[in-house]
């Protein structure tokens, strides 16, 4: 299945974009509650965002983003049948990709 | 003489409040503390009442992070057991969270919604799911999900007296002190329901059982009912009780019969 | 909701991922993320990497929408929007976190100057929203109390 879901919603012209991701966005400092072991980080460090194989948004982030991670856009113009693209890759080298057709 | 001696004795027996007397003052006393709620906005817990939380919850509620659990329910739901039937066999409409926990006359007990999934796992051949398992928790979202907006139907059957005492029991445990802490639940939800305990405003027990199962933020994962019971009791410093125990499926009874008539908004964002 | 709609979307996915990465050239080696600003450290030492000079604007063009009081610090919900022109980017920071620096949107001219997001934060501190315009940098921060609750925190 999937680590990235994609909503969007044509208003005014413009374009809204809402992202949901599962990913544990771990920040190193928790510790395994059988073992007692630090539960390595383990976060997404890029996420991009095209439309219309056009990059739009570059997101550099750590693990100061929550776990599942959202995140909302509004892009300029848009239309109907518009090809959004969401990558994303971790630390640990890990990559999703996702389409979605604005409707 | 002898009449006079059995209206002693009947004095001197404790007369029970009948369920239905015990939800008629229970939401008298609830509507006198909270005059501005009506019975479907309890749904909300303790957003209905904390307008800073409810803010912060809203915003997460517009893309919530139970969605992939409701999505992964379903795929489970429709997967056919490796006798060939189906989990609709058993729940021909999935949207059936309003009508537990129930009392099961053949069995003499509470029944809860993951007893029933897993009953229906072992009449067709499959080991029973933990009560944790994600399987166990993402078929209860989506079932909770397609059960959205029906209303809690539990009740209590008069023509069985285990019921009644099933429920009375529940009623019991919701009310006796317990733990280092000496808190009963109503000690916070009942007498202190609206106040604040550190930051944090104390929900009314009236819409506790409807938003099941609920991505707790503070777990970073969806979870049951039971395991927020155990939790609340540990924090009171009292023994936890395991998931579905008999203790803790009475207590639902109990706590559900209350909150009869509330929307159901399963699965839910809580803290 | 629309699952029927999200199964379709999964089946065309499928369909044009080969088409789509190709199309993206996706880095393999990380040139946009640099470990030195999400290096953990102050608040101070990340805004002097991330600004020369620290040169940055504080103003009221900058819309932060965070709650008050977290309800827990694990997920806090966010909203930036701002009205200054020529945006190149917008950042969150939290004051004392172990990495102050959460996230930066690197946005092209075809998107509007308005991001929302869920961050972490340790403690009650600052947030800070930190736009960098063509015209130089500016902020806004707001505070956020995050406290163990009396029970179920």
């Amino acid at each position: 299945m999937t680590s990235i879901r994609i909503r969007s919603k044509l208003i005014d012209g413009k374009t809204q974009l809402r992202i949901l991701i599962t990913h544990p966005m771990e920040h190193g400092r928790n510790r395994d509650k059988l073992t007692n072991e630090l539960i390595p980080t383990h976060f997404i460090q890029e996420l991009t965002i095209s439309r219309n194989q056009k990059p739009l948004i570059n997101c550099v982030m750590a693990a100061g983003i929550s776990k599942d991670p959202y995140f909302s856009f509004m892009l300029k113009g848009g239309a109907v049948g518009d090809s959004i693209t969401i990558a994303w890759l971790d630390n640990f080298g890990n990559r999703d990709i996702a389409e979605h057709t604005v409707s | 003489m002898l009449a006079l001696a059995l209206l002693l004795l009947m004095m001197a027996l404790p007369v029970q409040a009948s369920p239905v007397q015990d939800q008629s003052s229970l939401r008298d006393y609830y509507r006198q503390h909270f005059p501005q709620l009506s019975l479907a906005d309890y749904r909300q817990g303790v957003y209905a009442i904390d307008a800073i939380a409810r803010s912060s919850w809203t915003a997460i509620e517009e893309f919530p992070p139970y969605e992939p659990a409701i999505e992964q329910g379903e795929a489970l739901f429709t997967t056919a057991f490796n006798n060939g039937s189906h989990y609709a066999y058993c729940f021909p409409d999935p949207g059936i969270a309003d009508q537990y926990p129930k009392w099961d006359k053949s069995q003499g007990e509470v029944i809860s919604l993951p007893m029933a999934i897993n009953a229906c796992r072992v009449a067709h051949q499959q080991p029973p799911l933990s009560y944790q398992h994600s399987d166990m928790l993402n078929l209860q979202a989506f079932m909770a999900y397609r059960s959205r907006d029906k209303t809690i139907a539990t009740d209590i059957p008069a023509d069985d007296p285990q019921a009644l005492a099933a429920y009375q029991q529940g009623k019991a445990f919701y009310y006796q002190r317990r733990g280092q802490l000496n808190f009963s639940c109503a000690t916070c939800h009942v007498q202190n329901a609206g106040k604040r305990i550190r930051t944090e405003t104390l929900s009314p027990m009236l819409g506790h059982t409807n938003n099941w199962p609920t991505y707790r933020l503070k777990w970073g994962e969806l979870g049951s009912l039971h395991r927020r019971f155990a939790e609340c009791l540990e924090q009171i410093r009292a023994n936890p009780l395991p998931e579905q125990s008999v203790e803790l499926r009475n207590l639902e009874y109990f706590m559900s019969f209350m909150g009869q008539g509330i929307p159901l908004t399963g699965p839910s964002v809580r803290k | 909701m629309p699952l029927t709609r999200r199964h379709f979307i999964r089946k065309l996915a499928v369909a044009t991922m080969a088409l789509v990465a190709s199309a993206l050239r996706m880095p393999t080696a990380l040139a946009f993320w640099k470990a030195e600003e999400f290096a953990p450290g102050t608040l101070d030492a990340t805004l002097a990497k991330l600004v020369p000079q620290q040169a940055i604007t504080d103003s009221d063009k900058i819309t932060l929408t965070i709650p008050q009081i977290a309800e827990n610090g694990a997920v806090v919900p966010v909203s930036v929007s701002t009205t200054l022109a020529e945006v190149k980017s917008i950042s969150l920071l939290v004051e004392k976190n172990p990495v102050p620096l959460a996230i930066r949107f690197e946005l092209s001219p075809d998107v509007e100057a308005t991001v929302s997001a869920r961050i972490k934060m340790a403690e009650t501190a600052n947030v800070i929203a930190l736009v960098e315009t063509a015209n130089g940098y500016f902020r806004t921060k707001a505070q956020v109390k995050v406290t163990i609750g009396g029970c179920g925190g």
